[in-house]
């Protein structure tokens, strides 16, 4: 698995979900993101690791289109989707979680995610209340299953709890046939059992299912991903297996020493 | 002892028939308004209810943008107008601009549309903003089609507008008639009611809630924001234009006036009287503004009429941000989300409560 990998990426082209080519972003004066070229094959699942402002979120946000690059270009399976609209990039497959939590606070759980279901599908204008034997409706059912959220699947989602949100954050993202899935500290803030879920969640995917993960929690990261790259100051400094980055010298200090919060 | 608590709830599902899910309330207000034309006077069938109904209508629109799609508009009565100004130059008028005389099954229809389309472009302007600009720009809309309108002979008569508009004569019936123009707002207004009411939980409906609630969130799932916002205009353009249509019959004209700035601000406070939160909303609201309308001002004069229903207005912002619906809600012992059973839910809860303990 590890080789395929490693091959896949010395290729550079073809097959892979991901290629970012010297992508950057400013804001204002800011750099938050600058010199970022990443090639990640299909399937691949990947943790991205740095302290706070190190410019993960913004990466995740140039890549679904959230805004864009102010240079640089983004490919996904092939197809330049630099400036494409947010939406269309998600009918592409790519999907995404956010680190805080952007759901629907007046709707119910089943709804938000037979939505998110229905926005890569076809009858999204539909005046008609959706029936429990569209596909739309009987794929959001089972991935509320899949997130363990059954027993509030009627529950306003305002009105769920932290770990519940987070888990309604991942089921939009499952939703509708995903390729490739940038999942921003989907952990963070949840209790050791919850934690213990979402690893099977995550280890439970399809293996043609990608995914980029940003984590602080190193030990959440390493069990979920088989390649990890390192961000500080809105720059890829290294790449690695897990072990290469727990063993690496400049990864202990920067990251796991200080300034880490 | 299960079994004994468990048997009413069983009979009760089975009797579970359309009343309950129509909702008592409905049905009670059904009743009430099919029988209305018995008990009142012509003037409190055309004045009052009926006139009601249209500014219901109207109020409407701007409902299912406000409350479901978090658009504030206050373009709704230039829509409307829109129409009744489709309906002067294709129908007929006595101003000897244009009144081609066509029936009024071609007329309205086309009213509607044109009316619906120029919903949909105001939307397209519109949902570039949002808040607080969305309420501005469309005031700046409404404001300029006031003074296009007033301005234009060419197509809109200028000041005067049109008069002698003429609602038509369908099976022997003048539909200009107290009980007929009565029924017929009605018929139109419970149409559009239940089509706002069934369409909120549609999956359209969701996906403007959705909106309404994170535009974000719903671009990561795959949704063109702009232009299911764009589509909620168009709709919403369609309840306004029909309104449109029935306000000229009940007018016999329509001016410039009719658009200006003062309407457009009063379906506004109509909707916010009566509460965005339900359809029935702009229907209590639109009673209590045309009864105070109407009334007030023969007890405190035209000019204090305006700090009147300034001061009601207020107290209702004040008290209750979602208007007489939302003291409604407040009041009931179980809020429900947006429909009349939850009194029926609530029992169901007290009764489950009652059986675990
Ligand atoms: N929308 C924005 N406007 C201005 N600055 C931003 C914005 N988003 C992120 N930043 C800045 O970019 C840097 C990287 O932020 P972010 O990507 O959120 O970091 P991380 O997710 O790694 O903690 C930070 O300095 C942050 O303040
Ligand atoms: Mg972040």
């Amino acid at each position: 698995m590890a080789t395929n990998v490693a091959a896949s990426r010395l290729q550079g082209t073809g097959a892979n979900a991901l290629e970012l080519d010297d992508v950057g972003r400013q804001f204002g004066a800011l750099t938050a993101l600058s010199g970022i070229s990443m090639r990640i094959a299909a399937g691949e699942r990947r943790a991205v690791l740095g302290s706070n402002g190190a410019g993960k979120t913004t990466l995740f946000n140039t890549i679904t289109g959230d805004f864009n690059p102010t240079s640089g270009t983004i490919r996904f399976f092939g197809e330049d989707i630099t400036t494409l609209a947010a939406y269309e990039r998600i009918r592409r497959g790519l999907r995404r979680t956010y680190q805080i939590s952007q759901l629907f606070t007046n709707l119910t759980v089943l709804e938000s995610v037979y939505l998110a279901c229905r926005g890569v599908s076809r009858r999204r204008f539909s005046l008609l209340r959706p029936s429990p034997s569209d596909g739309a409706m009987a794929q959001a059912e089972s991935i509320v299953h899949a997130v363990h959220l059954d027993d509030d699947r009627n529950a306003t989602v305002g009105m769920l709890s932290h770990g519940q949100q987070r888990q309604l954050e991942i089921a939009l993202a499952l939703a509708g046939a995903p390729r490739f899935i940038l999942f921003d500290e989907p952990a963070a803030g949840l209790s050791p059992t919850e934690r213990r879920d979402l690893i099977e969640i995550l280890n439970a995917l399809p293996k043609h299912i990608g995914y980029i993960i940003i984590e602080h929690d190193l030990d959440v990261a390493l069990r979920v991903s088989e390649y990890v790259s390192m961000m500080h100051n809105g720059r890829l400094f290294t790449e690695g297996t897990p072990e290469e980055i727990e063993n690496d010298p400049t990864v202990q200090e920067i990251y796991l020493g200080g300034g880490h919060g | 002892m299960t079994d004994l608590t468990l048997t009413p709830a069983a009979s009760r599902t089975a009797s579970q028939g359309w009343i309950e899910k129509v909702g008592i309330g409905h049905i009670l207000l059904a009743f009430f308004l099919l029988i209305y034309p018995v008990m009142a006077s012509d003037f409190f069938l055309t004045q009052i209810g009926g006139y009601s109904l249209v500014l219901g209508m109207i109020a409407l629109s701007l409902m299912l943008l406000a409350g479901y799609g978090g658009m504030v508009s206050l373009a709704q009565i230039t829509v409307a107008g829109a129409a009744g100004y489709v309906v002067a130059i294709f129908g007929e008028n006595n101003s000897g601009v244009y009144g081609f005389g066509w029936p009024w099954w071609i007329y309205g229809p086309l009213a509607i549309m044109i009316a619906s389309l120029m919903s949909a472009l105001i939307g397209w302007i519109a949902v570039r903003t949002e808040g607080i600009y969305t309420i501005m720009i469309t005031l700046a809309v409404a404001t300029a089609c006031f003074y296009f309108a007033q301005q234009n002979y060419a197509l809109f008569n200028g000041f005067p507008g049109y008069n002698g508009l003429r609602a038509p004569d369908v099976f022997g019936l003048y539909w200009r008639d107290p009980v007929p123009f009565y029924y017929l707002c009605l018929a139109n207004a419970v149409v559009a009611y239940i089509a706002v009411l069934y369409g909120a939980r549609s999956t359209f409906g969701l996906t403007l809630q959705a909106i309404r609630d994170n535009p974000r969130r719903m671009r990561a799932i795959g949704f063109n924001v702009t232009a299911h916002k764009v589509f909620a205009w168009w709709l919403a353009g369609l309840i306004a234009g029909a309104a449109g249509i029935l306000l000229v019959w009940f007018n016999g004209r329509i001016s410039p006036g009719t658009i200006a700035v003062g309407p457009s601000i009063n379906i506004l406070v109509i909707a916010i009287i009566g509460g965005l939160r339900h359809p029935i909303g702009p229907f209590i609201g639109a009673v209590i503004v045309t009864l105070m309308q109407t009334f007030a001002i023969d007890i405190i004069g035209a000019e204090r009429f305006n700090t009147l229903i300034g001061l009601v207005f207020l107290l209702i912002v004040f008290v209750s941000p979602d208007g007489i619906l939302g003291l409604w809600e407040r009041l009931k012992p179980q809020a429900g989300r947006d429909d009349w059973r939850s009194f029926k839910k609530a029992a169901n809860k007290a009764e489950k409560k009652g059986r675990n303990a």
